[in-house]
């Protein structure tokens, strides 16, 4: 009998005897469920969110900060800095002809979130009438766009799902008294959308400031990047860093994460071994069950191939149902789910988003698990002496 | 007592799978440990705060600056004793993404609100007469290694010198310390004063009142009066409990509770299938051996007795060594979201382990059924 043979009748053998064994066999699945289950879960909710982030740049614009600046809170740029930065070389032109820049002024709101009533920080951006050229993403769905000179906001859609009193009409309490919003802007649920949004000349006078935090400029194409920032950072009278969009969105995705990361891995280390140990437990009570079987077999001319084979198919098979059982459950608790973080210098609102991607991390986990859980068994099974092993109870 | 040798020879009797098991309810505890003793960590956090003592910032938003006139007019309201602010100073050491977390602060006031804080009479003096100054917490001084007397050289995220320099320099005088150990000891205080005459931008403005108050019951009546005075303003307040408040900060972080529940729920589900599994196959095994105890003379009680304890035995021990590994690693998670200087709250401990026994009886509770209702006769024959 070829070894392929033998293996596959070992195999279909001791699958067709997994019934019997209903017990262990369910151990191995609800423990990788309960693993695959809560991993998947965690990793969508940082994935989503990194992703919403991500969302937001775009590789044919690059942003100005305050040299050393690590986000757009801890960098001023002011006014002088902002009319060079307008003329350097390289910037796309809107319809009108004049440069696709904007500069804008980041402060923050108190707000209620209509989930749980919770004050909750919301941010307000101030920006140049320009910023249409500038991130042509932004469409207004409802409403009109904030008049210059006039205390008007625009909401981004996102920030009118999760947040109480930011509808068109509605009245938002800034420094210097009630901001009217009229119009409602979607800009493909990235970090925008969870923000309101104004002039900024208007907003600079309304708190009294003359610096903005950053410039955010649209690109004459992706490859346009370099001759633009060593325009900047070779200017002296500037003190600046330059960072493709995309490049600064992944570093403060980075940031957002850390802590979500932290509980991640902890959580995942403690479940992976907690269930790797569940595995090796069961697979091995599951070999001791069938001693005389194995020994039989191996009395008969089976060789010890097909028997580890036949061990590693059935924790695997058992892994793949786990992890099937604990993404679906996953799925049905958390696809879809619209959540919201933040602290009170603003909030992010996105959809957490159980992916293929993610699915396949999750089945490649359960199969490591079952992998090292079926293993040791195997070989203990394989190693049997043949005498004692028939001779037992 | 004297049954211990035989629960023993029992939880032996299949060394492999009682290791396993055993080893698969450590980790389960140690993750339990860590989730739960984490949102226990925040709840200790609220717990510490006073009711007595308000909070009092920006209606708009805690980044939008007070004035420190505002001081003053607090002072005149009836019922608070005592008023002291503080100004967020954003600071990182040599490295940007090492952030430090630096309060400009009026030693004198603040000490006298914060009681439940100790500062040495001796750093609170040379705090008093040395301008940049700064106090350590103790729990950050143990992880960036400083010490009293060393020279700390800080860079601000937001904060420039009026000579355009982005370099601060101060002396650490001193440490604090929290006796409870239910307070962050994580933070870097400097000199208000210092602070503001050396920035370039904001003088004169802080970030957030502290007011001490006579007593509780008036906290909501006394922060409405504060309100109310700079109603209408550029510079509305928001007053509201330093207990409140903080319930409000870690809210706005999101559900934590919710899903820290659900993976404990998760975990604990899948653990009891796990044990309750191990016990049945072990008492499935014994059957002729606890038929011989009955025949002994062991009432069915006492044998199902013996399967139970066996179980909470063995989850005990593991519980225990799984709590051990959480009060081991916590406190550096702790740091990360900025709450150094914490331990695993010990009621986690009682919680876990009261846990523990619970769910040891509870995944025995079937073996241990069949153990009582084996028959002797048929056990033996084994039928």
């Amino acid at each position: 009998m070829s070894v392929f043979r033998q293996i596959s009748s070992v195999t279909a053998m001791n699958l067709r005897s997994m019934p019997q064994r209903i017990g262990s066999s369910s151990v191995i699945v609800v423990g990788i469920a309960g693993v695959v289950g809560v991993l998947l879960s965690v990793f969508a909710l940082t994935r989503s969110l990194s992703d919403a982030v991500l969302a937001t740049g775009s590789p044919d614009r690059a942003i100005v900060l305050r040299s050393g600046a690590t986000g757009e809170f801890s960098s001023t740029l002011l006014v002088d800095a902002v009319a060079t930065i307008k003329d350097a070389p390289g910037i796309a032109r809107g319809e009108d002809g004049k440069p696709a820049v904007t500069a804008d002024f980041v402060a923050a709101v108190n707000l209620f979130r209509k989930e749980d009533g919770a004050r909750a920080g919301l941010s307000v951006r101030g920006v140049d009438p320009a910023v249409m050229a500038v991130r042509p993403e932004i469409k207004i769905v409802d409403g009109r766009l904030f008049a210059p000179g006039l205390r008007e906001l625009i909401v981004g859609r996102s920030a009118l799902q999760e947040f109480k009193d930011v509808g068109v009409g509605d009245g938002v309490q800034l420094r210097d008294g009630r901001w009217t919003v009229v119009g409602v802007f979607e800009s493909g649920r990235d970090a925008n959308e969870s923000s309101l949004m104004t002039d900024s000349a208007t907003l600079l006078s309304a708190y009294q400031r003359t610096a903005v935090n950053s410039v955010t400029v649209r690109l004459q194409s992706e490859g346009a990047f370099d001759a633009f920032k060593t325009a900047l950072t070779t200017n002296p009278t500037l003190s600046v860093s330059v960072e493709r969009e995309t490049d600064f969105y992944r570093r403060q995705s980075e940031d957002a994460n850390q802590i979500f990361g932290i509980i991640g891995i902890a959580v995942g280390v403690f479940m992976s071994l907690g269930a790797i140990f569940a595995a090796l437990n069961s697979m091995y009570s599951a070999v001791t069950v069938r001693t005389r079987e194995i020994a039989t077999l191996r009395a008969i001319g089976f060789g010890a191939g097909g028997v580890i084979v036949s061990v590693l198919v059935e924790a695997l098979i058992l892994a793949l149902i786990g992890a099937a059982v604990g993404a679906a459950l996953s799925w049905i608790l958390f696809n879809g789910n619209t959540v919201t973080l933040g602290d009170s210098t603003g909030s992010m609102v996105f959809d957490m988003q159980i992916t293929p991607s993610l699915v396949v991390l999750g089945v490649l986990l359960a199969c490591s698990v079952g992998f090292i859980g079926g293993l040791l068994p195997a070989v203990r099974a394989a190693r049997l002496p043949v005498a004692t092993a028939l001779r037992a109870i | 007592m004297k049954y211990l040798p035989l629960i023993w020879a029992g939880l032996w009797r299949k060394r492999v799978s009682t290791v396993l098991t055993m080893l698969c309810v450590v980790f389960a505890f140690a993750l339990f440990g860590l989730l739960h003793g984490f949102s226990a960590a925040l709840d200790g956090i609220i717990d510490a705060m006073s009711d007595t003592r308000l909070r009092s910032m920006s209606r708009v938003n805690i980044t939008q600056p007070l004035p420190l006139a505002h001081r003053a007019r607090m002072q005149m309201v009836p019922g608070v004793d005592e008023v002291s602010y503080y100004n967020f100073f954003a600071g990182y050491y040599q490295d940007r993404r090492n952030s430090i977390q630096v309060g400009a602060i009026d030693i004198a006031s603040f000490n006298a609100i914060y009681p439940d804080i100790k500062i040495e009479p001796q750093y609170i003096e040379a705090m008093l007469h040395t301008r940049n100054g700064a106090l350590v917490g103790e729990d950050l001084a143990k992880e960036q290694g400083w010490k009293v007397g060393d020279r700390l050289p800080l860079g601000s995220a937001v904060w420039t010198r009026k000579d355009g320099a982005e370099n601060w320099d101060f002396e650490i005088v001193g440490s604090y310390r929290s006796p409870s150990g239910r307070v962050p000891t994580s933070e870097l205080w400097i000199n208000y004063d210092y602070f503001d005459e050396a920035r370039a931008a904001a003088n004169g403005t802080v970030t957030l009142y502290f007011l001490k108050i006579h007593d509780s019951a008036s906290a909501a009546a006394i922060s409405e009066r504060v309100d109310a005075l700079f109603a209408n303003s550029t510079n509305e307040t928001q007053t509201q409990s330093e207990k409140d408040w903080v319930r409000a900060q870690i809210a706005q972080i999101g559900d934590i509770a919710f899903f820290v529940n659900a993976i404990i729920l998760a975990v604990m589900f899948a653990l009891c299938f796990v044990t309750g599994n191990t016990m049945m196959q072990s008492v499935r095994a014994r059957i002729p051996e606890l038929a011989v105890l009955k025949t002994y003379g062991f009432s069915n009680t006492a044998v199902m007795s013996l399967v139970l304890a066996e179980s909470v035995i063995l989850c005990s021990v593991a519980a225990a060594l799984g709590i051990g590994i959480a009060a081991v690693i916590s406190p550096p998670i702790y740091r990360q979201f900025g709450a150094g200087g914490l331990n695993l709250p010990v009621a986690v401990v009682a919680v876990g382990m009261g846990l523990a026994i619970l769910f040891a009886i509870v995944s025995a509770s079937l073996p241990a059924l069949r153990a009582q209702r084996l028959s002797i006769v048929d056990a033996l024959a084994g039928r």
